[in-house]
């Protein structure tokens, strides 16, 4: 029998409350040693919490009694709405601590035995896991969409229409003596099937990932020293992060600084500044990081000659454009000193991100995710310039393992069921 | 008479013969019990033996020295290679047998098999001690002694014959039921149910008209089922095509209210792979016609079998259908068709080696298994037979994994899916049918039936000569050319600069036999069946590396095993549904445990942390 496990599932106190979630099957014995009762299941009600040990009086709080198994972990559950001082969760937790039976929480423990408990599919767990961390509105919404099972029913279309495609393959294969199942009209049917599908698996596909909504769109500023990237970084993420000093060379590392702009997710990229000539070792090290930096950036911001763009796609900024000797200088114009042209790069890069994030009511997919779509992409690819049909039917067998991997299992005798249900075959 | 034996078989068809045969080539002092003796090897439904998927079940049974291609070759009157224009995966290879010399070639080779006893009798009970069996009860009160017993008594166990308005008891038309013995299973907990399954109505060949019909010719190439049957030894003969149309469909139609089909009175569920003629109408009632083969029953038989109309409907409705086809405008039904509806076991109490997992010693194979076919109960029989001796021998039982055979796949499917309708063999079911190839049988499965000490002398050597040879052949297709090279020997292959051996070269299709056999003569002359098998794997080589990485995939998976007690219970949120699937199958390792069907990935991943939990 597995541990019963407690965390605090709201925030970090001090807060208004703290629901304290319990889970596993001395869940009611836990709460009937804190409360003296054990409330009527799934109705919530106020009771005086007191340390089981001494008796001492502990909080007045609000308690549900989840039995299992239709709970969110598949197990027993209880929740304690207790006040959200740092020193009454503490108590509460301590006493918890203390019965026989019962361990705080591993990160991420409750989900996993959800999962253990068959209570949710690998996919909703994923998008639970992003809802819990979603700090963005936006993040917020593409993972209630994954936890609602968006992708899963979407795969499960996917898959239908694959056992389809298998159904037809094999009935052309096995049966095309049968006068019910024409040979070559059945072959282009195949075909056009598979041309369709993949069209859709890849613009699946070509939606951005679900780490870029979760880690933000990395932003690099880059340029010779001096051009103003720290300053503009500070500016941009409200703070000071990075050092600021008419000194070249003074940022010698990249500078990650995650902050939201309008309610999208960024990480900003400080550099160290472009040059000839390193002064060191180690602000030669700093130049090669930041051009990997500048390789791996969503949005470039290039505070450099604006004819020498390092890459095609990168933004050139004119900045400093309050000092009298920069006007002119191509670009957009800003200054993150007198904060003209501030709103511009802000309207910018949130256009920029829109492009590269899931649009409202998409979902971003995982690297799990993404990994099981590309290889369906990639059988269908091959099943559909396969010429040999029997090679062709099992590239379509491993285009339906790999939605497997996604979702259930799509075993031979769901296909069976189309093909005998589509075809009338046997003597 | 002697009533002690290591192994007792229950029925004469096509299971009970292959298992005791197989029991007695691995040693065995078997019992072989039987209704009538001369009812052993009997075909109870159309005289064909292979085709699709069966074909590569005839070949393998054969590979592991059992009977039926033998028995097959040496009663053949036509030939027939299925899917000759498709890849050789799903050719299926099938003949027409002449149902007297079927039926004599096995009981022939029965009588020759030593250490193999034919019994006549009806079994009554299983006689148990501890929930073992320990032995056989037969009606007239003679008690056998046995280690262990194989049921195969197929369509026999509460058989009930329907036609029309008419009931039988029976197990096929003629022959009566095995009702105690199956009333003793019920009694026994075995989990059992019903199915059905029909028989068209045979014609007198001599009413039929077939001038006017379009002609099927045996298959002029010499191929046989069995590589160890030299020829053909009986002259071939044709079959005839005709077509059912709008008038029979309309005949049919009005006599659906007389079919028990349709009346309720049948319970069981009939395959949808064969359905009957009025299933075909029903449920497929937009096409315009159905193709009809007319097959001679034999050589020197009148008995006409027109495949594609089982039927239960009355005799005169069925006259009057027939009547309306092309051809057969004054044919006379010799012996009317019927449907036989049947207890067989729920397959789900079977483990892997067929053994029944509640009592040890009990074997089952055949129809009785809930598979209809006499390929699919062949290659029961041999399994069940083979592990039935070695379960009285106290030796390793033979488990074939779905990487080995098809018939591997087919016990998988029955032990761990059941069956909700007569299981029939497809290639569909094989998911490494790329290297489960009728043509490769005997590569794959005479060394397994050599390690378990079941095949014979005659088989052992050819496989041993077959053997070196390849061994030759392959060596010499590792020798490795270059892409100009291949130019200069006249293939004209992209020049890609690359090395490859002659073995990787062959399935290019710029690179054709004439040119392959040029450069490695020990291919050209090997004989064709070897030479194909090489060809075929060449062709396929890089799906089958693919396929290597999933079969090691399964195989570590089959190692993670699952105690037979197991409570799935206890892994909460697992829906009912689940559960009761996998108390139903009991898996025995989490890749068996995968293949049940409704099994999510989650649920595994699951059942896997209860696995370790319970293992720390
Ligand atoms: C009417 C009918 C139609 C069919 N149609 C088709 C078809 O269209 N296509 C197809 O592929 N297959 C068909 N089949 C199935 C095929 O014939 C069987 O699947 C196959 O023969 C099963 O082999 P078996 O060895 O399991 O049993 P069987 O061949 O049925 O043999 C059973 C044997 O057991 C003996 N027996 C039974 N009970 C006892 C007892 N208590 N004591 C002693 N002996 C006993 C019987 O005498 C018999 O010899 C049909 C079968 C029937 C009956
Ligand atoms: N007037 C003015 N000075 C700036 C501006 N941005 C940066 N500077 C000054 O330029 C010098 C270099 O700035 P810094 O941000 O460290 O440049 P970096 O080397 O590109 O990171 C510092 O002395 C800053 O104060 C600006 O917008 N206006
Ligand atoms: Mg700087």
């Amino acid at each position: 029998m597995a541990d019963t496990i407690f965390a605090l599932s709201s925030g970090a106190p001090p807060a208004g409350i703290g629901v304290i979630r319990i889970s596993g099957g001395d869940a009611a014995t836990a709460l009937s040693a804190l409360a003296g009762r054990l409330p009527e299941p799934r109705r919530a009600s106020l009771a005086l919490l007191s340390d089981p040990s001494d008796g001492a009086p502990l909080d007045r709080a609000l308690l549900l009694w989840l039995p299992g198994p239709g709970t969110a972990t598949g197990e027993d559950m209880g929740e304690l709405h207790c006040h959200g001082g740092r020193a009454v969760v503490a108590a509460v937790e301590r006493a918890l601590g203390r019965m026989a039976g019962l361990r705080r929480a591993e990160p991420g423990e409750f989900t996993r035995r959800a999962l253990a408990n068959g209570r949710m599919d690998l996919n909703a767990v994923e998008g639970l896991a992003d809802l819990l961390a979603a700090e963005t509105e936006q993040q917020r919404r593409a993972a209630l969409l994954m936890t609602e099972g968006h992708f899963s029913r979407r795969i499960e279309g996917w898959r239908l229409r694959l056992l389809d495609l298998s159904a037809m393959a094999e009935a052309a294969l096995d049966f095309s003596d049968e006068d019910d199942v024409p040979d070559a009209a059945i072959e282009a049917r195949i075909g056009e099937g598979i041309a369709a599908l993949a069209q859709d698996v890849a613009q699946v596909l070509a939606a951005p990932s679900a780490e870029r909504l979760r880690d933000g769109v990395r932003v690099v500023l880059a340029g010779p020293p001096n051009a103003g990237k720290s300053t503009l970084l500070n500016a941009l993420v409200g703070r000071d992060a990075a050092i600021v000093s008419d000194v070249a060379g003074t940022t010698r590392d990249r500078i990650e600084v995650p902050a939201a702009l309008g309610g999208v997710a960024f990480l900003f990229t400080d550099t160290a500044g472009l040059r000839a000539e390193a002064g060191d070792a180690v602000e030669a090290i700093g130049m090669d990081r930041a051009r990997a930096a500048m390789d791996a950036a969503d949005i470039l911001l290039w505070l450099g000659d604006p004819d020498a763009l390092p890459r095609e796609d990168a933004v050139p900024i004119a900045a400093q454009s309050d000092r009298m000797d920069h006007r002119g200088h191509p670009g957009l114009k800003l200054s993150a000193l007198s904060g003209e042209g501030m709103d511009a790069l802000a309207r910018l890069l949130l256009e920029k991100a829109a492009a590269l994030l899931p649009r409202e009511g998409d979902y971003a997919l995982h690297a799990r995710q993404r990994q099981g779509v590309t290889a369906l992409l990639r059988y269908l690819g091959q099943a559909g310039r396969q010429a040999d049909l029997l090679m062709l039917a099992e590239d379509l067998r491993q285009a339906r393992r790999a939605i497997d991997t996604l979702t259930g299992q799509a075993g031979t005798e769901d296909m069976l069921d189309r093909l005998f249900a589509g075809f009338c075959i046997g003597k | 008479m002697h009533t002690s034996y290591d192994v007792i078989v229950v029925g004469g068809g096509h299971a009970g013969c292959e298992a005791a045969a197989a029991a007695a080539r691995k040693g065995a002092a078997v019992a072989l019990l039987t209704f009538d003796r001369n009812t052993v090897g009997a075909m109870s439904c159309n005289p064909a033996i292979g085709g699709l998927g069966k074909g590569h079940l005839v070949r393998e049974v054969d590979a592991l020295d059992g009977l039926i291609a033998r028995a097959a070759d040496a009663a053949a009157i036509h030939y027939r290679m299925l899917n000759s224009s498709k890849g050789s995966a799903v050719q299926g290879p099938r003949v027409q047998a002449d149902r007297k010399r079927y039926k004599g070639a096995i009981q022939a080779m029965l009588a020759q098999q030593s250490g193999l006893t034919l019994l006549e009798g009806e079994a009554v009970a299983l006689a148990t001690e501890h929930g073992r069996v320990t032995g056989l009860i037969l009606a007239d009160g003679t008690a056998l002694t046995g280690r262990a017993v194989v049921l195969a008594t197929g369509t026999f166990l509460g058989g009930r014959l329907f036609r029309g308005e008419e009931r039988n008891e029976g197990g096929r038309t003629g022959e009566r039921a095995a009702t105690a013995l199956g009333h003793q299973l019920r009694d026994l907990g075995l989990p059992i149910a019903r199915l059905k399954t029909g028989t068209p109505p045979r014609l007198d060949g001599r009413t039929i008209d077939w001038g006017a019909l379009e002609e099927q010719p045996s298959d002029s190439r010499n191929w046989t089922m069995s590589p160890l049957s030299s020829t053909r030894v009986l002259p071939q003969l044709a079959c005839a095509i005709t077509r059912t149309n709008e008038a029979t469909h309309q005949i049919i139609r009005e006599g659906l209210g007389r079919s028990p089909l349709f009346s309720g009175a049948i319970e069981g569920r009939g395959p949808r792979y064969c359905p009957s003629i009025e299933d075909k109408i029903l449920r497929f009632g937009d096409r315009d016609g159905h193709q009809i083969f007319l097959e001679p029953e034999g050589l020197d038989d009148r008995l006409v079998y027109p495949n594609g109309i089982s039927t239960s409907l009355p005799t005169d409705v069925q006259q009057a259908m027939v009547r309306s086809m092309h051809g057969l405008d004054k044919a006379e039904i010799v012996v009317p068709g019927y449907a036989v509806e049947y207890d067989h076991i729920d397959p789900r109490a079977l483990d892997s080696s067929l053994a029944v997992r509640a009592m040890p010693g009990l074997f089952c194979a055949g129809q009785i298994n809930g598979t209809t076919g006499y390929e699919e109960a062949a290659a029961q029989g041999l399994v069940a037979g083979v592990n039935a001796a070695a379960h009285a021998r106290d030796e390793m039982p033979m488990i074939l994994d779905r990487a080995s055979s098809y018939i591997g796949v087919m016990i998988d499917d029955l032990v761990l899916q059941g069956v909700t309708e007569p299981y029939r063999m497809l290639t569909a079911r094989a998911e490494y049918r790329l290297r489960l190839r009728a043509d490769n049988a005997e590569t794959r499965l005479v060394p397994i039936g050599l390690e378990h000490g079941f095949v014979g002398e005659e088989r052992r050597r050819r496989y041993a000569a077959r053997q070196d040879r390849r061994g030759l052949i392959d060596a010499e297709l590792r020798r490795c050319m270059t892409a100009s090279e291949m130019a200069r020997v006249g293939a004209a292959v992209r020049q890609d600069g690359a090395r490859r051996s002659l073995f990787d070269w062959a399935r290019f299709p710029e690179v054709g036999r004439a040119l392959l056999f040029d450069l490695a003569p020990s291919l050209r002359d090997a004989p064709e069946d070897l030479r194909d098998e090489i060809w075929e794997d060449a062709h396929y080589a890089p799906y089958l590396e693919r396929q290597d990485a999933e079969i090691a995939d399964l195989r570590r998976n089959e190692r993670v095993t699952i105690p037979a007690a197991f409570d799935y219970r206890c892994i909460g949120g697992l829906s009912a549904e689940m559960i009761e699937r996998l108390e139903g199958a009991r898996p025995d390792s989490l890749a068996a445990a995968g293949r049940v069907r409704g099994i999510t990935p989650a649920a595994l991943a699951a059942i896997l942390v209860h696995l370790r939990r319970e293992a720390a």
